[in-house]
């Protein structure tokens, strides 16, 4: 799950280098906690959260074949 | 991105023999000139040949591919990519078993695969493109469906001669929506809210 973050938020951030996930697994859930260059937010999160939502979606579809939620926090 | 170092009698001979090499065409490539080359006298003395170096940059379908490989195994995915460019459009169909977890609820993570998938690869290339990801059948089936959906709906709405509102979705299945009842005399069609909760209204046409 860390990984797939990773990727995706790398991929669309100005500053790659500065991505950095801490993933905190649960019984249920996992949190992933995701932060990345303050310039690089917008990136991210996108008019309206729409790039945070699908970075959402997509964590949340690969959580689902473990059973477990996907919380995806971007840390400021 | 490839790139090899080349050389010929002359720069463009250099050139024609890298890009044999390649596989690749003239306008593809960047050419830098390592050292003009020179015939010398008759052909004989201090004759020195070309050298060239040319660059191959990645194709947006490769960026495409690439993505999409690390992004599905970081899922636990695999699955084969088959990958059509068309002018301004890369078709992307994902081919395997049990490809459900791409799709989601009414195609909500193929949606947002697509717009990542849009959005890392426009970064990396100079001339947009826009990607469609489909999952073997998926769109084609989807569309199929939100048609007999919206002939039902516009008969009820004639029946009735109250307008349905449908539930929100993408400009794309929007658009089906429209074009799907666009023939109707007796029925007409909007779009109301606002993205991303923009749905389609289908009323009497009065």
């Amino acid at each position: 799950m860390k990984e797939l973050i990773e990727l995706l938020a790398k991929a669309l951030v100005d500053h790659p280098e500065k991505v950095s996930v801490n993933q905190i697994a649960g019984e249920k859930a996992v949190i992933l906690e995701l932060r990345v260059d303050p310039e690089d937010m917008g990136k991210v999160i996108g008019k309206q959260g729409r790039i945070a939502k699908a970075i959402r979606t997509v964590a949340k579809a690969a959580a689902a074949r473990e059973g477990k939620r996907a919380v995806v926090e971007i840390i400021q | 991105m490839r790139e090899i170092e080349s050389s010929g009698r002359t720069v463009e001979e250099a050139i024609e023999a890298a890009l044999k090499e390649l596989g690749a065409k003239r306008e593809e490539v960047e050419v830098q000139i390592l050292e003009e080359g020179n015939r010398g006298f008759l052909g004989l003395l201090g004759s020195r040949l070309a050298r060239v170096r040319v660059v191959l940059p990645d194709s947006p379908a490769d960026h495409v591919r690439s993505f999409l490989r690390e992004i599905l195994s970081a899922m636990g995915v695999s699955a084969e990519l088959e990958i059509r460019h068309r002018e301004g459009y890369i078709f992307c169909t994902i081919h395997g078993r049990d490809l459900g977890i791409l799709i989601g609820r009414r195609g909500e993570t193929l949606d947002a695969l697509q717009y990542l998938v849009n959005l890392a690869v426009n970064k990396l290339i100079r001339d947009r493109i826009k990607i469609v990801l489909d999952v073997e059948g998926y769109r084609r089936k989807r569309e199929q469906a939100l048609i007999r959906l919206a002939k039902r709906l516009s008969e009820k709405v004639k029946s009735t001669g109250n307008r349905v509102i449908l539930e929100p979705m993408t400009p794309h299945e929007r658009r089906i929506i429209h074009t799907a009842l666009q023939n109707d005399q007796q029925i007409y069609t909007f779009s109301e809210g606002e993205e991303p909760y923009r749905k389609v209204v289908i009323s009497l046409r009065r």
